[in-house]
């Protein structure tokens, strides 16, 4: 049953300092576990409701950007690099090499042009507080040389295939800010094919 | 980092010789409700210390420090676990510290140990792992395992880790299986072999006898993986003490050299940037040049289908000890099968055979004790035990587990371990009346490799008779 938002916790960032308000957990009372062969005490049960707080950090703006519909990473420009001009997505706020900050590049045209499926998984199966429909096929996306990492993600409209061209759509209407607000669909797909609260 | 530096290939100096004098085990099983896990613990150490003839009060007075293997602190809602198993196991005052390195903790916590004795610092020390994975509901289970992955980038797209490690499997089974049927029989025969070899194992959680047929049968967890071709998820203990020579030969007069190194590659698969194959002594420049042409979309290394962890921590652990050629110097390995898969990525990862032709260690019958082939004695058997498909994959005690099995072989005190009536008794478990002892016969040399989920970790551990060394000191 989801919280209601009474229930919730929520957090804001008040003079540099996180200020929760809200229900950060609820009270559940244990119980104990028993033998129902022997009748005997064998332990207890320990519920317990929590809301952790997260910072992104650096990577906020790729999450944020998700929502507007953009797809954001970053590329090496140090001169002195090795990797100068290499583009990291997943987005890495400093180049794994030299250590310097990297240079914040929108790549949604690229993506759109590019991607395309370098391996893939179907799994019926998912861990408590999944919210994906099943089955889910999981995507690794790779674009072009430019970027030089394989991107994970999901497919939510097609079938995956290794080599077939995606195309990533955002969720811009009620974003969750989380790497949910990004998904693939086979090139091709109709909008109206597209999930709920998601466009190109 | 895609490219090494000499100094980061400098290969690993023990500053002393190091020896493995005792090892021990717990039972495994999916779950223990009326047993904590101290017990279990305590179990492992007590077993270590029968082995060599020592009450454990007697082998404990040779400890000097303490490296706990516990990978999953939230599975057992105990923040400094480490500290609650040290005091069980009476070994305060001692200095103790937690490994936490995935599915390689074990082997970690091994090589934390070595590293002690070789420097000095001890003279003995105990390297101690266990899981306790069954207290939670299965699907809790799944996503505190997903809490593995990138927390932001992985762990919400389902909660559920065999996804994000599914996907390597894949691309091998396109790229290098190229889908043949051939290849899925040869995947299928790792969980025929290894869960048979587990019933021969009284400590193994998964013994089971089943055919090709089963396993293709079984159901699918993630296309091409089925149920019959993934690890355990087990609760147990392993431990293994060091020592330096003095004190090895005060405890035992058969202890063994180890030599053990380590490797890592980036949490998230999707940070895998190309580089050139680093090549190990059994390879030569240029053998890989045309790999793209064999099997087109293997040219990028390590991709999605090799652990680049695993072949650095072999490339390390090899120039140490003077293994060149893994199949002509050694006599018996026990390697991370967490999936059948993975097995076959590891094969060509640690130079069994050269990469793209993993498949050919089952084919050929050399990974079999008896090959079944020829009949006769496998070249390089792998997984006696059963391997973490049929014994266990209690995550903090598996590299350890391997450790103590491979030091059995080359005991010859494998029978020992596996065969007494009595201990098959006290597991409650039925001993087979076809029981057949999995001892590879004369062997001298052995290597176990722990490995980390998708690869962020992997450590590589060698055993050798001291009478069989390769390399002088």
């Amino acid at each position: 049953m989801p919280k209601t938002n009474e229930e919730k916790g929520f957090v804001d960032i008040i003079n540099g300092r996180y200020k929760p308000n809200g229900k950060f957990h609820i009270i559940e009372a244990n119980q104990p576990i028993f033998n129902k062969d022997t009748g005997k005490l064998a332990g207890v049960t320990n519920p317990r409701d929590m809301t952790y707080i997260h910072s992104y950090g650096g990577e906020a703006i790729f999450f944020e950007s998700l929502g507007k519909g953009k797809l954001m990473a970053t590329r090496c420009d140090n001169d002195k690099c090795e990797a100068k001009g290499s583009i990291f997505e997943p987005f890495r706020i400093f180049c794994p090499d030299c250590l310097r900050k990297a240079t914040v590049v929108d790549i949604t045209e690229k993506a759109q042009q590019m991607a395309k499926i370098h391996s893939f998984i179907i799994t019926h199966r998912s861990g408590a507080f999944n919210t994906l429909p099943k089955p889910i096929k999981f995507i690794n996306v790779e674009f072009d040389e430019e970027v030089v990492t394989i991107l994970m993600s999901v497919l939510s409209v097609g079938e995956p295939e290794i080599g077939k061209r995606v195309v990533p759509i955002f969720r811009t209407k009620d974003p969750t800010y989380t790497i949910m607000d990004l998904m693939f669909v086979v090139e091709g797909t109709p909008e109206s094919d597209l999930p709920e609260g998601f466009t190109y | 980092m895609i490219r090494f530096s000499d100094k980061q290939l400098k290969i690993p100096k023990l500053m002393r010789p190091v020896y493995l004098v005792t090892a021990g085990m717990s039972k495994f099983d999916r779950a223990f409700p009326e047993t904590r896990t101290e017990e279990l613990c305590i179990d492992a150490l007590t077993a270590a210390s029968d082995f060599v003839g020592m009450t454990p009060a007697e082998l404990k007075k040779y400890i000097h420090t303490c490296y706990y293997g516990h990978f999953a602190d939230h599975f057992g809602d105990q923040l400094l676990g480490e500290a609650v198993i040290h005091d069980r196991l009476g070994l305060d005052p001692l200095g103790n510290i937690g490994v936490k390195t995935g599915g390689a903790t074990g082997g970690s916590a091994m090589w934390e140990a070595v590293k002690a004795v070789a420097s000095g610092y001890s003279d003995c020390a105990l390297a101690l792992g266990w899981e306790r994975m069954d207290e939670v509901p299965t699907d809790e289970g799944n996503h505190l395992i997903s809490c593995a992955a990138d927390k932001d980038w992985e762990t919400p797209l389902g909660h559920i880790y065999t996804g994000y490690y599914a996907v390597m499997a894949q691309r091998y089974w396109k790229v290098f299986g190229k889908e043949q049927d051939s290849f899925r029989k040869t995947m299928a025969e790792i969980a025929v072999k290894n869960r048979g070899y587990a019933r021969m194992n009284p400590h193994a959680h998964g013994p089971m006898k089943i055919t090709v047929e089963d396993v293709t049968n079984s159901p699918i967890v993630a296309y091409p993986l089925r149920v019959l071709d993934c690890c355990l998820m087990s609760v147990g203990s392993a431990c293994g003490v060091v020592c330096d020579e003095k004190t090895a030969y005060e405890i035992t007069d058969k202890p063994l050299r180890i030599y053990i190194a380590a490797g890592s590659h980036t949490l998230r698969v999707a940070d895998r940037r190309d580089m050139t194959i680093p090549l190990l002594p059994n390879e030569t420049p240029g053998q890989y040049d045309d790999i793209g042409k064999k099997f087109p979309g293997g040219d990028r290394y390590p991709g999605f289908s090799s652990f680049l962890a695993a072949r650095v921590a072999a490339y390390y652990a090899y120039h140490m000890s003077g293994v060149v050629d893994p199949s002509e110097d050694l006599d018996v390995v026990e390697l991370h099968d967490a999936f059948t898969i993975s097995d076959i990525q590891t094969y060509e990862d640690i130079g069994i055979r050269p990469y793209g032709e993993g498949r050919d260690y089952i084919e050929s019958g050399d990974a079999y004790v008896i090959n079944p082939l020829t009949k006769k004695p496998g070249k390089l058997p792998s997984n006696p035990c059963g391997g973490l498909i049929g014994c266990m994959h209690a995550v903090g005690a598996t590299g350890l587990m391997q450790i103590a099995e491979i030091g059995y072989h080359i005991w010859n005190r494998w029978d020992e371990i596996h065969e007494p009536e009595e201990k098959w008794k006290a597991f409650g478990r039925e001993k087979p009346k076809d029981w057949t002892s999995l001892q590879v016969k004369g062997a001298k040399r052995g290597l176990a490799i722990s490995h980390a989920g998708v690869g962020s970790h992997v450590t590589c551990t060698i055993l050798m008779d001291p009478n069989k060394l390769i390399k002088e000191d």
